[in-house]
């Protein structure tokens, strides 16, 4: 048996453990609602979380990690930024996984070419650690600049009215150059 | 000799949280999750004690000498005062139905959020201060002393509920734990322990008549910039007028639909509308504001704020009020403005001098929600109306929480909307109407210093949208509330970027067709009617 069957027919037992130990990073009231409560609109963190988890595991299993496991992570990531965790906090659900895989496969690690193999799976778990952190990093700057759009707009908004601004006549926005892609540099 | 790596050796810092008792767990204040304190300046106009300054995040708040005699005599007054909080304050089983029905705590986890917890926070020293049995029998009985950490918590998580009364549908009992916020509140104004997002609103209102403190001539300015964006975009030239006696009816809407998008474009609807019809009403600038942030500080604040609206109708000799798209404001009119300021028995009861429909629900208040005026003017075919205007969006809607569970407006607005376009679509059903989720920002949550907090409390909401733009491909959200227009906006940048936010009557104002106007090739914000195809501006 590959470690690709070995992990399929493991999936289950992985998979309980390690949703324990990620919700286990909230409170244990939060813990039991995210685990327990199945609604999806009712529960979304908890509905992430398992999603999550899954594409995780798809990934490990066919070794490749697609699409769909950029976009779990980073829908992860988007609720992990807005919750209190510093930053090792928010990312350190994947490390977690490891100790818990070695433990699942303690009886058959000894077999060198599986070993390989289980290597191969720890990097593919840091691959998604570091993609993960940049998610996480990139909802960070979103709240400030979140910050920063309201607090503009609204000031915006009262130099218009003071008649302190000028419009630019071209339809598109000033580019990097500072100024409109329609006007020409004279 | 190098120690021997242990296999979870990357792993070994505890990252679970600590396991002590809710009492024994003090508020670490983080950026991001409290609310900037009040402005001196602002507490003295209102005449509001203790105006100091001073930050949360100081080990000293600067409480009066004795704050103690203070919040329990206030306390007291109150118990007496509201029987419904005494009821609140005694009933509690712990049944924990309400538990996992606030969306702060849905998204974030923290156990204070938890409704029930968060009455718990004001319970535990009413049972110290006011019951034998809590007096005993201390903590066994759940009774706790009151403390500077206790103010500490209050005022962190009674500013992190948005008093949306989502957890109130759910209470077997019906505990308003909305109330029990206001009562933490009003307690916490006893200390001058207030945030400036609500109380610079509320000085500005009391002294100009509207949240933003703008004076009547600015207010003239931002309706002539709407009035040419209407001439512009329709070809027709709107004259509304201000302050008149006489008129039959007066329009209140919160200051935001005239002074902040996308709330501007909800205004050039009312304006539109009301011309088409050749409606006999007026605006004020004294009675500038639907919006009443004293209902996030005090009953008493609540009162003087909400008074100019009856002051304002009688001064003008008008029949009856007519109010425009917002949340708050009808929690105010609804359940409180008739016993506050009434009986407005100068006024009339409303009738639609369109429709001649009496609105017999507004009978006591003599106020009619805008959502109920229009939808009886479609219902009777007054409208012409042209829903292919609004074709290229895709939209949904979301029921603000005072409207829903205050008032228990569900069908009009939809009503109005499905008139008016042709793509709409529901979310899903434990999201919406009664168990409609906030958006995270209400009850003067909604500063930018709240971001991460409103972004966690706002998750839910954002979660239904993102399911009915990832199935139907939702392009906008229309809600019918001033903050939802404002927090909704920053809500869906950071959760579905793709989905837009507008008001009910933008919709109206796109699809309503209008004597003499010209040909429609822009919507009411100045974009192409017509979703333009790719290469054509190329």
């Amino acid at each position: 048996m590959n470690l690709t069957e070995l992990m399929t027919d493991r999936r289950e037992i992985v998979l309980k453990q390690w949703l324990d130990s990620i919700t286990a990073s909230y409170s244990a009231h939060a813990a039991s609602f995210f685990k327990q409560q199945k609604n999806r609109f009712a529960n979304p963190v908890g509905h992430t979380i398992e999603e999550t988890a899954n594409a995780v595991l798809d990934a490990l299993i066919h070794r490749e990690i697609s699409t769909a496991t950029r976009d779990a992570l980073d829908r992860f990531m988007q609720i992990r930024a807005v919750q209190d965790f510093t930053p090792s906090r928010a990312v350190d659900f994947l490390s977690a996984l490891k100790p818990i895989l070695q433990d699942a496969y303690k009886d058959v690690l000894r077999n060198a070419e599986l070993c390989d193999e289980f290597l191969l799976t720890a990097s593919l778990i840091d691959s998604m650690l570091v993609i993960s952190f940049e998610s996480y990093a990139k909802y960070r700057e979103k709240l400030y600049e979140l910050k920063v759009n309201e607090f503009k707009h609204m000031a915006f908004r009262l130099l218009e009215r003071a008649n302190l601004t000028f419009e630019f006549q071209g339809d598109d926005p000033p580019g990097d150059k500072g100024i409109s892609d329609n006007e020409t540099v004279k | 000799m190098a120690e021997e790596l242990k296999k979870d050796a990357l792993v070994q810092i505890d990252y679970k949280p600590p396991k002590k008792g809710w009492m024994d767990t003090p508020v670490e204040f983080r950026h991001g999750t409290y609310i900037y304190p009040a402005r001196a300046k602002n507490l003295k106009y209102l005449d509001l004690p203790n105006p100091r300054e001073w930050s949360p995040t100081d080990e000293d708040w600067k409480l009066p000498e004795n704050w103690k005699e203070i919040v329990i005599n206030g306390m007291k007054e109150r118990l007496d005062k509201y029987r419904s909080f005494k009821v609140y304050m005694d009933i509690c089983v712990r049944c924990g139905a309400c538990a996992d029905k606030c969306q702060f705590f849905i998204g974030g986890g923290d156990p204070k959020n938890m409704p029930v917890l968060r009455a718990e926070l004001i319970r535990s020293v009413y049972r110290g201060n006011f019951t034998a049995a809590g007096k005993i029998l201390g903590r066994v009985n759940g009774a706790r002393k009151l403390t500077t950490d206790v103010i500490k918590e209050w005022f962190y998580y009674f500013y992190q509920c948005t008093e949306c009364r989502r957890c109130s549908v759910f209470c077997p009992y019906g505990i308003d734990t909305a109330e029990i916020t206001m009562m933490g509140r009003e307690l916490l104004t006893l200390l001058g322990v207030n945030v400036n997002w609500v109380i610079e609103p509320v000085a500005n209102c009391y002294r100009t008549g509207n949240h933003l403190g703008i004076q009547p001539h600015a207010l003239m300015d931002m309706f002539e910039m709407m009035l040419d964006d209407i001439k512009d975009r329709t070809g027709i030239k709107i004259e509304p007028t201000f302050n008149r006696k006489g008129a039959e009816i007066l329009f209140i809407t919160p200051s935001a639909d005239y002074f902040a998008e996308p709330g501007m474009y909800t205004c050039m609807g009312y304006l539109m509308l009301f011309h088409e019809l050749g409606l006999d009403y007026t605006w004020s600038t004294y009675a500038s504001e639907g919006g009443n942030f004293g209902l996030f500080t005090s009953h008493e604040m609540i009162k003087r704020l909400n008074a100019k609206m009856y002051a304002e109708a009688k001064r003008l000799g008008v029949k009856w009020i007519l109010g425009g798209e917002c949340g708050h404001m009808w929690r105010v009119v609804h359940q409180y403005m008739g016993t506050l300021n009434g009986p407005a028995d100068f006024l009339e009861e409303p009738v639609s001098p369109i429709t001649g429909t009496k609105f017999e629900n507004a009978k006591s208040t003599k106020m009619v929600h805008i959502a109920e005026f229009t939808a009886d003017l479609i219902k009777n075919n007054k409208l012409r109306l042209d829903p292919g205007r609004n074709d290229k969006l895709r939209v949904t809607f979301h029921d603000s929480c005072n409207p829903a569970r205050a008032m228990g407006i569900f069908e009009e607005p939809r009503y109005i909307i499905k008139n008016v376009c042709n793509n709409f679509f529901e979310m899903p059903e434990n999201t919406t109407r009664e168990q409609t989720f906030c958006c995270g920002g209400g009850a003067g949550l909604g500063t930018d210093e709240m971001m991460e907090m409103r972004m966690r409390g706002g998750m839910p909401r954002a979660n239904a949208v993102q399911y009915v733009h990832d199935k139907h491909d939702v392009n906008r959200l229309t809600c019918m509330c001033a903050i939802d227009r404002a927090t909704l906006t920053t809500l869906m940048e950071y959760w579905v970027p793709d989905v837009k936010v507008t008001g009910i009557h933008e919709l109206v104002a796109n699809a309503l067709v209008m004597k003499g106007e010209k040909e429609r090739i822009v919507d009411i914000r100045g974009e192409p009617l017509k979703e333009e195809k790719g290469g054509d501006n190329v």
